[in-house]
Protein backbone atom coordinates (compact mmCIF):
# COMPACT_ATOMS: atom_id res chain seq x y z
CA UNK A 1 0.00 0.00 0.00
CA UNK A 2 1.35 3.75 -0.89
CA UNK A 3 1.08 6.39 1.46
CA UNK A 4 1.70 10.17 1.09
CA UNK A 5 3.78 11.83 3.70
CA UNK A 6 3.43 15.47 3.30
CA UNK A 7 7.46 16.77 3.42
CA UNK A 8 9.43 19.81 3.75
CA UNK A 9 11.81 18.98 1.49
CA UNK A 10 13.06 16.38 -0.80
CA UNK A 11 14.62 14.01 1.94
CA UNK A 12 13.45 11.59 4.59
CA UNK A 13 15.29 13.82 6.82
CA UNK A 14 13.85 17.00 6.44
CA UNK A 15 11.01 17.80 9.06
CA UNK A 16 7.27 16.75 7.99
CA UNK A 17 5.09 19.18 6.41
CA UNK A 18 1.67 20.12 8.26
CA UNK A 19 -0.46 21.72 5.31
CA UNK A 20 -1.39 19.36 2.82
CA UNK A 21 -2.26 21.25 0.01
CA UNK A 22 0.88 23.92 0.70
CA UNK A 23 3.23 21.49 1.50
CA UNK A 24 6.47 21.84 -0.69
CA UNK A 25 6.66 17.94 -1.21
CA UNK A 26 5.05 14.70 -1.45
CA UNK A 27 6.66 11.80 -0.25
CA UNK A 28 5.01 8.34 -1.30
CA UNK A 29 6.05 5.61 0.78
CA UNK A 30 5.36 2.07 -0.53
CA UNK A 31 4.65 0.54 2.77
CA UNK A 32 5.68 -2.87 1.61
CA UNK A 33 9.49 -2.10 0.48
CA UNK A 34 9.71 0.81 2.13
CA UNK A 35 11.21 2.71 -0.45
CA UNK A 36 10.50 6.66 -0.51
CA UNK A 37 9.74 8.88 -3.48
CA UNK A 38 9.91 12.35 -3.82
CA UNK A 39 7.42 14.50 -5.98
CA UNK A 40 7.76 18.40 -6.27
CA UNK A 41 4.25 20.20 -5.54
CA UNK A 42 3.48 22.13 -8.17
CA UNK A 43 0.45 23.86 -6.49
CA UNK A 44 2.35 24.64 -3.09
CA UNK A 45 2.10 28.35 -4.52
CA UNK A 46 -1.13 28.43 -5.86
CA UNK A 47 -3.58 31.53 -5.69
CA UNK A 48 -6.60 28.88 -5.03
CA UNK A 49 -7.61 25.34 -4.62
CA UNK A 50 -4.27 23.71 -3.45
CA UNK A 51 -6.00 21.25 -1.57
CA UNK A 52 -8.27 19.95 -4.85
CA UNK A 53 -4.69 19.63 -6.83
CA UNK A 54 -3.20 18.04 -3.76
CA UNK A 55 -5.94 15.21 -3.92
CA UNK A 56 -6.15 15.14 -7.14
CA UNK A 57 -2.05 14.37 -7.47
CA UNK A 58 -2.68 12.13 -4.34
CA UNK A 59 -5.10 10.12 -6.61
CA UNK A 60 -2.92 10.45 -9.00
CA UNK A 61 0.21 9.29 -7.42
CA UNK A 62 -1.89 5.70 -6.59
CA UNK A 63 -1.65 6.87 -2.64
CA UNK A 64 -4.47 5.04 -0.04
CA UNK A 65 -3.47 7.66 2.81
CA UNK A 66 -2.24 10.46 3.54
CA UNK A 67 -0.05 11.76 6.50
CA UNK A 68 -0.14 15.39 7.50
CA UNK A 69 -0.96 18.54 10.00
CA UNK A 70 -4.33 19.20 8.86
CA UNK A 71 -6.70 19.24 5.77
CA UNK A 72 -8.63 21.69 4.19
CA UNK A 73 -12.55 21.11 3.99
CA UNK A 74 -12.09 20.84 -0.14
CA UNK A 75 -9.19 18.78 0.47
CA UNK A 76 -11.40 16.45 3.15
CA UNK A 77 -14.16 16.13 0.88
CA UNK A 78 -12.45 14.89 -2.02
CA UNK A 79 -10.55 12.53 -0.03
CA UNK A 80 -13.14 10.98 1.69
CA UNK A 81 -15.25 10.39 -1.60
CA UNK A 82 -11.33 8.59 -3.20
CA UNK A 83 -11.98 6.59 0.29
CA UNK A 84 -8.63 8.01 0.66
CA UNK A 85 -7.27 7.75 4.57
CA UNK A 86 -6.62 10.97 6.22
CA UNK A 87 -4.14 10.87 8.87
CA UNK A 88 -3.32 14.10 10.96
CA UNK A 89 -0.22 14.27 13.00
CA UNK A 90 -0.44 17.12 15.15
CA UNK A 91 3.74 16.39 16.66
CA UNK A 92 6.54 17.79 15.07
CA UNK A 93 8.32 14.89 12.86
CA UNK A 94 10.82 14.22 10.82
CA UNK A 95 9.61 12.44 7.58
CA UNK A 96 11.81 9.54 8.78
CA UNK A 97 10.41 9.49 12.36
CA UNK A 98 6.79 8.70 10.57
CA UNK A 99 8.12 5.78 8.39
CA UNK A 100 9.88 4.20 11.65
CA UNK A 101 6.56 4.52 13.01
CA UNK A 102 4.71 2.77 10.33
CA UNK A 103 7.47 0.40 9.95
CA UNK A 104 6.68 -0.40 13.64
CA UNK B 1 -11.03 -18.46 10.04
CA UNK B 2 -14.40 -16.93 11.27
CA UNK B 3 -16.07 -14.82 8.63
CA UNK B 4 -15.10 -10.82 9.15
CA UNK B 5 -18.08 -9.06 10.62
CA UNK B 6 -19.94 -6.74 8.19
CA UNK B 7 -19.03 -3.15 9.82
CA UNK B 8 -22.78 -1.96 11.70
CA UNK B 9 -23.19 1.84 11.16
CA UNK B 10 -23.41 3.96 14.25
CA UNK B 11 -24.77 7.29 13.38
CA UNK B 12 -23.79 9.01 17.05
CA UNK B 13 -21.40 7.40 19.45
CA UNK B 14 -22.66 7.10 22.89
CA UNK B 15 -21.59 10.34 24.79
CA UNK B 16 -20.29 8.74 27.83
CA UNK B 17 -17.27 6.36 28.02
CA UNK B 18 -18.53 4.72 30.72
CA UNK B 19 -20.79 4.34 34.14
CA UNK B 20 -19.64 3.31 37.54
CA UNK B 21 -21.92 2.24 40.24
CA UNK B 22 -21.73 3.85 43.74
CA UNK B 23 -22.69 2.73 47.20
CA UNK B 24 -21.51 -1.11 47.27
CA UNK B 25 -19.19 -2.44 49.02
CA UNK B 26 -17.75 -4.93 46.48
CA UNK B 27 -14.30 -4.59 45.58
CA UNK B 28 -13.52 -3.19 41.81
CA UNK B 29 -14.16 -5.37 39.16
CA UNK B 30 -13.54 -5.97 35.52
CA UNK B 31 -15.98 -3.43 33.68
CA UNK B 32 -18.72 -5.12 31.21
CA UNK B 33 -17.45 -3.69 27.74
CA UNK B 34 -20.81 -2.61 25.54
CA UNK B 35 -19.77 -2.16 22.32
CA UNK B 36 -20.83 1.27 20.40
CA UNK B 37 -23.17 -0.89 18.40
CA UNK B 38 -24.80 -2.76 20.55
CA UNK B 39 -25.80 0.98 22.91
CA UNK B 40 -26.56 1.90 18.94
CA UNK B 41 -29.21 -0.89 18.69
CA UNK B 42 -30.61 -0.41 22.67
CA UNK B 43 -31.36 3.21 21.32
CA UNK B 44 -32.92 2.34 18.21
CA UNK B 45 -35.16 -0.53 19.65
CA UNK B 46 -35.86 1.39 23.05
CA UNK B 47 -35.12 5.11 23.28
CA UNK B 48 -36.03 5.99 19.37
CA UNK B 49 -38.66 2.95 19.45
CA UNK B 50 -38.11 1.76 16.08
CA UNK B 51 -38.66 -1.86 14.74
CA UNK B 52 -36.13 -3.96 14.44
CA UNK B 53 -36.26 -3.87 10.78
CA UNK B 54 -36.43 -0.22 10.62
CA UNK B 55 -33.21 -0.30 13.25
CA UNK B 56 -31.34 -2.70 11.03
CA UNK B 57 -32.09 -1.01 7.85
CA UNK B 58 -30.28 1.91 9.65
CA UNK B 59 -27.62 0.26 10.84
CA UNK B 60 -26.83 -2.02 7.38
CA UNK B 61 -27.12 -5.34 8.76
CA UNK B 62 -29.99 -7.92 8.76
CA UNK B 63 -33.21 -8.06 11.34
CA UNK B 64 -31.20 -11.33 12.23
CA UNK B 65 -28.11 -9.73 13.11
CA UNK B 66 -29.59 -6.92 14.69
CA UNK B 67 -31.39 -9.00 17.14
CA UNK B 68 -28.45 -10.34 18.33
CA UNK B 69 -26.48 -7.78 19.18
CA UNK B 70 -29.74 -6.09 20.68
CA UNK B 71 -30.36 -9.25 22.64
CA UNK B 72 -26.49 -8.98 24.10
CA UNK B 73 -26.94 -4.70 24.38
CA UNK B 74 -29.48 -6.02 27.63
CA UNK B 75 -27.85 -8.91 28.75
CA UNK B 76 -24.41 -7.09 29.19
CA UNK B 77 -26.39 -4.66 30.73
CA UNK B 78 -28.47 -6.61 32.96
CA UNK B 79 -25.15 -8.40 33.97
CA UNK B 80 -23.65 -4.94 34.83
CA UNK B 81 -26.48 -4.29 37.25
CA UNK B 82 -26.57 -7.34 39.07
CA UNK B 83 -23.45 -8.41 39.43
CA UNK B 84 -22.45 -4.48 40.33
CA UNK B 85 -19.78 -3.91 37.41
CA UNK B 86 -19.09 -0.85 35.66
CA UNK B 87 -19.90 -0.61 31.86
CA UNK B 88 -17.39 0.34 29.37
CA UNK B 89 -18.20 1.97 26.44
CA UNK B 90 -16.14 0.04 23.91
CA UNK B 91 -15.39 0.75 19.55
CA UNK B 92 -16.22 -2.79 18.48
CA UNK B 93 -17.22 -3.10 14.93
CA UNK B 94 -18.76 0.11 14.58
CA UNK B 95 -19.00 2.41 10.99
CA UNK B 96 -19.42 5.70 11.89
CA UNK B 97 -20.31 9.00 9.45
CA UNK B 98 -17.50 10.78 8.92
CA UNK B 99 -15.96 9.91 11.91
CA UNK B 100 -12.37 10.72 13.03
CA UNK B 101 -10.50 8.54 15.24
CA UNK B 102 -7.93 8.87 17.54
CA UNK B 103 -4.84 6.42 18.31
CA UNK B 104 -4.17 6.37 22.24
CA UNK B 105 -0.94 5.01 21.80
CA UNK B 106 0.68 7.58 19.19
CA UNK B 107 -2.37 10.08 19.18
CA UNK B 108 -2.36 10.34 15.48
CA UNK B 109 -6.15 11.27 14.51
CA UNK B 110 -7.82 9.09 11.44
CA UNK B 111 -10.38 8.46 9.58
CA UNK B 112 -11.28 4.75 8.16
CA UNK B 113 -13.24 4.72 4.93
CA UNK B 114 -14.86 2.10 3.71
CA UNK B 115 -12.55 -0.16 1.63
CA UNK B 116 -10.26 -0.74 4.63
CA UNK B 117 -11.34 -3.28 6.85
CA UNK B 118 -8.66 -3.56 9.59
CA UNK B 119 -10.31 -1.10 12.89
CA UNK B 120 -6.18 0.12 13.73
CA UNK B 121 -4.30 2.97 13.68
CA UNK B 122 -2.36 3.57 10.62
CA UNK B 123 0.38 4.94 11.93
CA UNK B 124 1.50 2.31 14.62
CA UNK B 125 -1.08 -0.33 13.90
CA UNK B 126 -2.32 0.00 17.43
CA UNK B 127 -6.04 -1.32 17.94
CA UNK B 128 -6.48 1.07 21.72
CA UNK B 129 -8.55 3.58 19.32
CA UNK B 130 -11.46 5.77 20.15
CA UNK B 131 -13.60 8.06 18.67
CA UNK B 132 -12.71 11.94 18.35
CA UNK B 133 -15.15 13.80 20.64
Amino acid sequence: MKTLITSTADTVDAPFDKRYGRAAWFCILNEETGETTFYKNENAEAQGGAGTKAAEKTVELGAQKVISGDFGPKAKDLLEKFNIQMVIIEEDLKVKDIVERIKG
Amino acid sequence: MARPKSLRKVVKPPGFKGYKPYGHQQRRQKPVDLLYEEYEALKLADYDLMTHQEASEIMGISRATFARIYERARRKIARAFVEVKEIKAVYGHALLDKSWLVCNKCFARFTIPETITERNCPVCKSYNIETVK
